[in-house]
């Protein structure tokens, strides 16, 4: 490590306090470094219930494991100069004069350097290969999960399914475009299948957190943002805002749950036709990426326009308190 | 602006033999009672002026009803409040060809020159320390509602629309104000000190931006008359669109806040560059000088920005622009780049004055040089140059430019490398010291502290698929306290602790000191440390309800925010008391350090120096057997003219 590649010492009746420190740090780090890995790593958020998931586990224990050794070295120093090099009572001298040592910061600046780019490489490859890892990627995404794109979902095949979420003062809706873009206030996933959320908004800005799915994306107004995720494991979800949206924003949260992938199957056509004949996906707005909500299609006209502008910016969904929670 | 049409009151040796007149009663004289009275008839003026003009608007739902007279109204008492201050009488005099009454700093004496427009930076600087410590004070204040009401998971003792609102102005309050924090009191009062100046390069500009601040606090705290804004310290745009009276105070008290923060890094640029004593070469110059350099820098350049986006903020409320509505061509991504490309270098305007102080303090109290002058000097100016091209971190998952993640993973990670520099210049300044636990010691060490975890957890942060779980949560909410708290807090602590005798020759008590610092050290981390935990538990900021298995942490967090809390009260005990009745004597130089300021009476004399001195050495110089003395401070005449043909322009 290079923190502890300190000067040489200089008289030899000292003794030698870089190997010391050197010593003391290559067991304690190795100590919390197998900790971290083996008794911690297991337990860490936020779980393994995905793929994105998966991936932010391991990358936090990764950072864990790197940074330990780092947090270790400067504080042992720290503590051991406190104890070795402090000022004996009465003691008014002052300490040798070394104005630098070339070697030292020429390690240092290496070390520290080498560490970086480790992390750079480490998490582009992290962000890249699992697909975003789980995060908002935008409307045009780069770095896509494998599965075929199709207007149907079928259990067993390797379709992938698209959800949308669309957030506003102060719920989350989802919508299955698959399933003749029904609409449900909870979140139902199937197991080990790609899936595709488009996270957009219809008023202010909030941000769909499915933590335990290790799923973050922004939901801007007028914005289709993408993210990807394979649930791995049954369970379920809790799904919160993350972006403060307004005086209830700490009650933006609901569940979702991942299922089998027939019973996902029979939950969403059973939802589509309960919608169906009550009337509900006729009075729905037409699946798009994204919404106005100043447009009611229905009537087939703008709400309110003044002076040629319609009105927008969610004023439309006046705040009002839902049901304290 | 203030010109300088009379260059020879930049010399050392003018100084007005006469007084005329007597001056007039305190009453009679500008000062914060008329200012007041200023600005109150300056909002009427406004608020009436904003009715007359927004009269024939259709009351569209782009706005609220009367946001046009409320933000004249802000507007107009604010220029009222300078008027009344003093602000413009000699910008008027000028104006109609009177001459400039002689503003001589040793006719300023007595506790009044404190409550007026002067032009010494001495003054100006205890200004700010007391006013900084008052907003410090009321932002805690927040905290502590913020701590009670999450208490329990879910609402008990504060609404909704007040939780946000104390959520609110306690960040807004902490951001804004404590921008200054370190750079108000210390480098308004050490800046010209340490490169052995006179005065300051623009000491009109630098009184405007200490008088802007209470204006600032004022205007961000009526807010709450209007209910508060909803939108945090961010002030993100649909939301804030949406929101009530109380945003336009937001967005006016920020960009006022961010003029005062302008002319003050614009006074100190100047200042560093044109000011220094003879023989004080860049390479001589105190680490807290470069800071202060550096900061100043960041605040020119970024916090323009952030003035710009609340005046276009204010443009949408108001005169029905759409900059920020997506629905009308507007765009809510461009606020949030507007807003983090200033938010982010103002991360590092808090933090780079904390290494300042801290690098004079360790170099002090280990009785060494600093260790790698160069590196600290580089390092500053590396996170300085660093920090503009790392803000689309706040906004990984946003959906703006996804595919550039990498690249600011890359910025935000390398940043890590200067401010790694920070810690190996303390590090190795260590090595082999002689260390004093003073108090300034003890605090500059729990900054290392705090300032490692912060640090490291903010490495977590800039890892993408890390940050998908992080981004939001607790978990940012305890790094940034960690590096600003922790940090810039600790770090203005050191100063008072270390600069108090300096600055008013009385020094603080040393037991309540030491009882203050451990309290405070404990109890930062038992409040902190555990949020970190909550983060990556799933506890979002910002809100007031949270899972129930989390209540215990939250309670802890609580409890030892409220002990916290106790801590910074035993500071101001200790502050009041000391500087009111106990009132130790402490002159001449106690830490025995060596830079610049030291070497002076405590409290300076009204000039600084008798005669601009000349400086013969680096101000580290610890433990060097025949080092020479900082500075001559009474070289003969003609040995500055000569000093400066050698030392002219700049060298390293």
């Amino acid at each position: 490590m290079t923190t502890t590649e300190t000067p040489a010492t200089g008289a030899p009746a000292e003794p030698r306090h870089g190997l010391r420190m050197f010593l003391i740090w290559i067991v304690l780090s190795l100590a919390a470094d197998l900790v971290i890995w083996f008794v911690w790593y297991p337990h860490m958020p936020p779980g393994d219930m995905s793929d994105a998931a998966r991936h932010q586990q391991f990358d936090i224990a990764v950072m864990a494991v790197s940074g330990a050794p780092v947090v270790i070295a400067v504080l042992l120093y720290f503590v051991y100069a406190i104890v070795v090099w402090r000022a004996r009572p009465g003691d008014d001298s002052d300490g040798p004069p070394i104005y630098g040592n070339t070697k030292v910061q020429a390690t240092w600046i290496i070390g520290t350097t080498a560490i970086v780019l480790w992390l750079f490489v480490f998490g582009t490859v992290e962000l890249v290969v699992p697909a975003g890892a789980g995060a908002g990627e935008g409307p045009s995404p780069i770095w896509k999960l494998a599965g075929v794109q199709s207007t149907s979902w079928t259990p067993a095949s390797n379709d992938m399914l698209q959800v949308q979420v669309i957030g506003q003062e102060w719920t989350w809706t989802y919508r299955y475009p698959q399933f003749g873009g029904m609409e449900s206030t909870a979140l139902y996933l199937p197991v080990d299948t790609p899936v595709t959320f488009h996270v957009t908004s219809l008023d202010v800005i909030h941000s769909f957190w499915a933590y335990q799915l290790g799923v973050k994306a922004d939901a801007n107004p007028q914005v289709d943002n993408v993210a990807y995720v394979t649930p791995k494991s049954l369970g379920s979800v809790t799904v919160r805002c993350n972006e403060l949206c307004g005086i209830w924003h700490g009650a933006m949260f609901n569940y979702g749950h991942v299922v089998s992938q027939s019973a996902f199957q029979s939950w969403a056509s059973g939802v589509q036709s309960k919608e169906q004949g009550d009337g509900v996906l006729a009075a729905l707005p037409p699946y798009a990426l994204t919404y106005d909500p100043t447009v009611i299609p229905q009537l087939g006209k703008n709400l309110v326009t003044i002076d040629g502008i319609t009105g927008a910016a969610g004023y439309y969904y006046p705040p009002s308190n839902p049901v304290t929670p | 602006m203030a010109i300088e049409i009379q260059p020879e009151r930049a010399e050392p040796t003018g100084r007005g033999p006469e007084v005329p007149g007597a001056p007039r009663p305190w009453w009679l004289r500008p000062g914060p009672h008329i200012g007041v009275i200023g600005a109150a008839v300056g909002y009427i003026l406004g608020h009436l002026l904003g009715n007359f003009l927004s009269s024939g608007y259709a009351q569209n739902a782009l706005s609220d009803t009367n946001d046009v007279p409320i933000v004249l109204g802000y507007a107009f008492a604010v220029i009222g409040w300078l008027a009344g201050v003093g602000v413009f009488n000699d910008l008027g005099k000028l104006m109609i060809g009177k001459p400039l009454p002689r503003h001589d700093p040793a006719a300023e004496t007595g506790l009044g020159r404190y409550f007026r427009y002067t032009l010494d930076h001495k003054v100006v600087g205890i200004q700010y320390l007391f006013g900084m410590i008052g907003y410090f004070l009321t932002g805690g204040l927040f905290a502590m509602a913020i701590r009670s009401e999450l208490l329990s998971p879910s609402y008990h003792l504060i609404g909704p629309n007040q939780y946000l609102m104390v959520v609110g102005e306690h960040g807004t309050m902490m951001m804004m104000m404590m921008s200054s924090v370190i750079l108000g009191p210390f480098g308004q009062y050490f800046g010209p000190l340490l490169i052995g100046s006179k005065r300051v390069a623009y000491p009109r500009l630098e009184a405007l931006g200490f008088w802007l601040t209470p204006a600032a606090y004022v205007i961000l705290l009526s807010a709450v008359l209007f209910g508060g804004f909803p939108t945090g310290w961010t002030g993100y745009m649909p939301l804030a669109t949406q929101a009530k009276q109380g945003m336009d105070a937001y967005y006016f008290a920020f960009g006022l806040m961010g003029i005062s923060i302008i002319l003050a890094g614009f006074n100190m640029i100047v200042t560093v560059i044109n000011y220094r004593a003879p023989g004080m070469r860049w390479s001589r110059l105190p680490m807290f000088v470069w800071s202060m350099f550096t900061v100043a820098f960041l605040q020119v350049l970024a916090v323009p920005v952030l003035v710009g986006a609340a005046y276009m903020g204010l443009m949408d409320r108001t005169f029905q622009t759409a900059f920020f509505t997506n629905q009308l061509g507007g765009s809510s991504f461009l606020y949030e780049d507007l807003f983090w490309f200033f938010g982010h270098p103002e991360v590092y305007i808090l933090a780079l004055p904390g290494f300042g102080v801290i690098s004079e303090v360790v170099a002090v109290f280990c009785r060494k040089p600093l260790f790698g002058y160069r590196i600290a000097a580089a390092g500053m100016l590396g996170v300085g140059i660093l920090s503009f091209f790392v803000w689309q971190h706040h906004l990984f998952d946003s959906g703006i430019n996804p595919d550039m993640r990498p690249l600011f993973m890359l910025t935000t990670e390398l940043i890590s490398i200067p401010t790694g520099f920070i810690f190996l210049v303390g590090m190795g300044t260590f090595w082999k010291a002689r260390i004093r636990f003073s108090i300034p010691m003890l605090f500059a060490l729990a900054f290392y502290f705090n300032f490692l975890l912060g640090g490291i957890s903010g490495v977590f942060l800039s890892d993408v698929p890390a940050d998908t779980t992080e981004h939001g949560s607790f978990f940012v909410m305890a790094h940034f306290h960690y590096t600003i708290m922790g940090g810039l807090i600790f770090a203005f602590m050191a100063g008072v602790y270390y600069w108090l005798p300096k600055m008013t020759g009385i020094k603080l008590n040393e037991t309540l000191g030491r009882i203050h610092f451990w309290t405070m050290f404990i109890f930062f981390n038992s409040t902190f440390m555990p949020l970190f935990a909550l983060g990556l538990m799933g506890m979002p900021r910002r809100v007031f309800e949270y899972a129930r298995n989390l209540e215990t942490l939250n309670d802890w967090v609580s409890i030892s925010a409220f002990c916290l809390g106790g801590s910074i009260l035993i500071f101001l005990i200790n502050f009041v008391m000391s500087m009111l009745f106990w009132r130790e004597r402490e002159v001449g130089n106690p830490w025995r350090a060596r830079s610049l300021e030291w070497q002076l009476p405590s409290p300076p004399p009204p000039e600084n120096f008798e005669r601009v001195p000349v400086v013969l050495s680096g101000p580290y110089d610890y433990g060097v057997p025949d080092a020479l003395p900082v500075a001559d401070l009474n070289p003969p005449p003609g040995v500055i003219g000569a000093a400066y043909a050698g030392t002219s322009g700049v060298e390293a």
